[in-house]
């Protein structure tokens, strides 16, 4: 009984007496504003939207994980890719919907989060030891999918298009608002889920092993079971941002999965929107969903002084670089939280 | 496999947990922590006998098993020497460094081109490309690294990362993704040990041990080396007895990436040069930094020549899978079995 008073206590005080109510509110919100977007935005924008979306759905996965976690993971590739290749597997050799194949991705990407994270941390691994073996095992996995012939090897698979549209199969007409409308209901879930996580006596323990993993000890909060339940969270999320990204792209392959710039995708987003904060990955992806749509346009026209460069590729991540680079040098905490502390400060 | 996972993990936590609490420790405690090193190190010569015996017996012929070990070994010195530059920032900045293997491919880039279109002798490239590098790095650490000096891990793990994305993609916006290759004049197959090697391989092998060995003699033997060993040690102690630790973390990222950059000359001719090429030597390094230790740079040195090992036997054991999967299974079970490396502490 003490023991949650006292966390409730000591998460409520750097912010407002009852926040979540509100984020929920603000999630409400988003959700009906963005409905009509892919009505009125033109054909050529849509797939930016989508790139934005599904960015920003990996990134709330990571963060939940490495925010509210404090687990910093240099491998979401192993989830994403796991919820790709479990959805796209069962989909080509047996035929099962891809809804299912989410349903099934989640288990497996959230099992495997289990093991590995229990195995890293009965190993006290912490800092850049769990970092780099995240990094490890999503590696260990591009090169198994590289080389085994169980799932097609280096190919990967492409998921065989229907005659006709289905919600069943998740397939429409490429321009279709419904992939927007579901990827945007699965981004909307995955931010009400954090929430509610966060408002949880599950997620209060979490942020306590978090900010100090000793005193949470020492309350009588069981700490693995609480970190470990934090990365099954975080690794379902990722894995149906991976599963929705193979029957949007129609495609996956091992480098697609489990290379390490989708670990990467996963972190920037949340790193430059704001680590730990609900709305941070999303404002992040917003952000750099754009980017690489606009120099490519750039550089396929490019103008005079950069007419050398016309129709190379690499702009688009080195930008990546250099946001990067600045805001963690001049805004350590992320675009949200320097809003949120200069104009809503109470 | 019971017995050597029994062995490592008795002694796995020793160094750090004793030496904090050297306060009461005794003579008695002191000896039996030198047998604990003692005894690591016999375990990991005898998993590596093991596993070159079972290579013999796996193998279809001896002779690959031989041609395995020796091209291992050639390429684990490079590894050593790429490692030992990352283990040194690591060691005394404390940064986990991403950025590593982009600084080795721009070297990559900077030989390609001084051969191709100036003509150059490739190894002659390296008296431009180490300096270029020391130079580089000195300005990155000065100019970006050092205002993130003691904040947390993440932040430069970050940040490195982001100058790794940069290099990287720069070279990938100049000179495309086509691979190249740098041909390297009179290199034949040479005969070594009853397998048989490029010259440039053993060219490669040879530069980077004579380089390692230049490293630990400044390290060992200068004033500049043992104040980069103070500042590792205990940065504080340092700068009471009046080091410049600011002159001495960017003097000690521009030698790890000096390293980087002579190691990107010295596998120019064995390599495609391409901007990627860069983050698979930053992969086989940080396993190797790990293996040897963070901030151990002998251990750097030995773990290399290991990783090289493991990479090549990794072919034998694990038939068509890549030689990287052997690397990573290694550092998986180092990393769990006795995360503080193979050779005992941190120096």
């Amino acid at each position: 009984m003490t023991q949650t008073a006292t966390t409730d206590r000591a998460a409520s005080k750097p912010l407002p007496r009852k926040p979540w109510n509100r984020h929920l509110l603000a999630i409400a919100v988003l959700a009906v504003l963005m409905v009509p977007v892919p009505l009125l935005l033109p054909a050529s924008q849509q797939s930016i939207a989508m790139r934005v979306l599904i960015f920003a759905l990996m990134s709330v996965g990571w963060n939940i994980m490495s925010g509210f976690g404090g687990m910093f993971s240099f491998g979401h590739a192993s989830y994403f890719g796991l919820g790709a290749y479990t959805s796209a597997w069962l989909l080509v050799e047996s035929e099962v919907s891809p809804w299912i194949g989410m349903a099934a991705g989640v288990l497996v990407a959230s099992v495997f989060a289990v093991v590995s994270g229990f195995l890293a941390l009965r190993y006290r691994l912490k800092g850049a030891y769990f970092a780099l073996a995240t990094f490890a095992f999503a590696e260990m996995f591009r090169l198994l999918a590289t080389n085994t012939d169980l799932v097609n090897r280096a190919e990967g698979y492409h998921v065989p298009l229907k005659v006709d549209e289905s919600w069943w199969w998740m397939q429409f007409a490429p321009t279709s608002p419904n992939y927007f409308w579901i990827a945007l209901a699965l981004l909307i879930a995955a931010l009400a889920i954090s929430v509610l996580f966060l408002r949880s006596r599950t997620g209060q323990f979490a942020l306590a092993v978090r900010d100090d993993q000793d005193a949470a000890a020492a309350l009588g909060i069981p700490v693995i079971r609480y970190k470990l339940l934090t990365m099954a969270l975080s690794a379902a999320i990722t894995s149906v941002a991976g599963a929705f990204y193979v029957q949007y792209y129609l495609f996956i392959d091992p480098d697609l999965a489990f290379g390490s710039a989708v670990s990467i995708q996963a972190i920037l987003p949340a790193v430059i929107g704001g680590v730990g904060t609900i709305w941070g990955p999303v404002l992040g992806a917003v952000i750099l969903g754009p980017l690489s749509d606009m120099t490519a346009t750039l550089l396929r026209n490019p103008p005079e002084f950069l007419a050398f460069l016309a129709g190379r590729g690499g702009l688009d991540v080195m930008i990546y670089g250099v946001l990067l680079i600045i805001i963690i040098l001049v805004l350590p905490q992320g675009i949200y939280s320097a809003v949120r502390e200069r104009w809503f400060r109470p | 496999m019971a017995d050597h996972q029994q062995g490592v993990s008795s002694s796995g936590v020793a160094p750090e947990e004793d030496l904090s609490t050297t306060q009461t420790a005794t003579v008695g405690q002191s000896r039996r922590l030198v047998d604990a090193f003692t005894r690591s190190r016999l375990i990991v010569v005898a998993v590596i006998a093991t596993a070159v015996v079972l290579a013999y017996l796996r193998a279809d012929s001896p002779v690959i098993a031989t041609q395995a070990i020796v091209t291992g070994l050639l390429i684990g010195g490079v590894y050593g020497l790429v490692a030992m530059g990352l283990t040194l920032i690591f060691g005394v900045l404390d940064i986990v460094n991403f950025a590593h293997g982009a600084f080795l491919a721009v070297a990559l880039f900077i030989t390609w081109w001084l051969v191709s279109s100036m003509g150059f002798h490739p190894y002659l490239t390296m008296l431009a490309t180490a300096p270029i590098m020391f130079a580089l790095g000195y300005a990155v650490q000065r100019g970006i690294l050092s205002g993130a000096m003691g904040k947390p891990l993440e932040n430069q793990l970050l940040i490195t990362l982001g100058i790794s994305l940069v290099l990287e993609n720069a070279l990938l916006l100049f000179f495309g993704a086509n691979p190249r290759a740098v041909a390297l004049p009179g290199n034949q197959t040479v005969g070594v040990l009853g397998a048989v090697a490029d010259l440039s391989r053993i060219l490669a092998f040879v530069g980077a041990l004579i380089l390692a060995g230049l490293l630990f003699l400044v390290l060992q033997r200068t004033r500049l080396g043992t104040a980069i060993r103070a500042v590792a040690a205990n940065d504080t102690g340092a700068q009471l007895v009046g080091i410049d630790t600011r002159r001495i973390y960017a003097l000690t990222f521009a030698i790890g990436t000096a390293c980087a950059g002579a190691a990107g000359t010295l596998v120019a001719p064995l390599v495609t040069v391409e901007p990627s090429t860069g983050a698979l030597f930053n992969i086989v390094a940080f396993v190797v930094v790990v293996i040897g230790g963070m901030g151990n740079v002998v251990g750097a040195l030995v773990g290399g020549l290991i990783i090289g090992l493991a990479e090549q036997l990794g072919t034998i054991f694990l038939p068509g899978q890549s030689p990287l999967l052997s690397v990573f299974i290694v550092f998986v079970l180092v990393l769990f079995l006795r995360p503080q490396g193979l050779f005992g502490r941190t120096s």
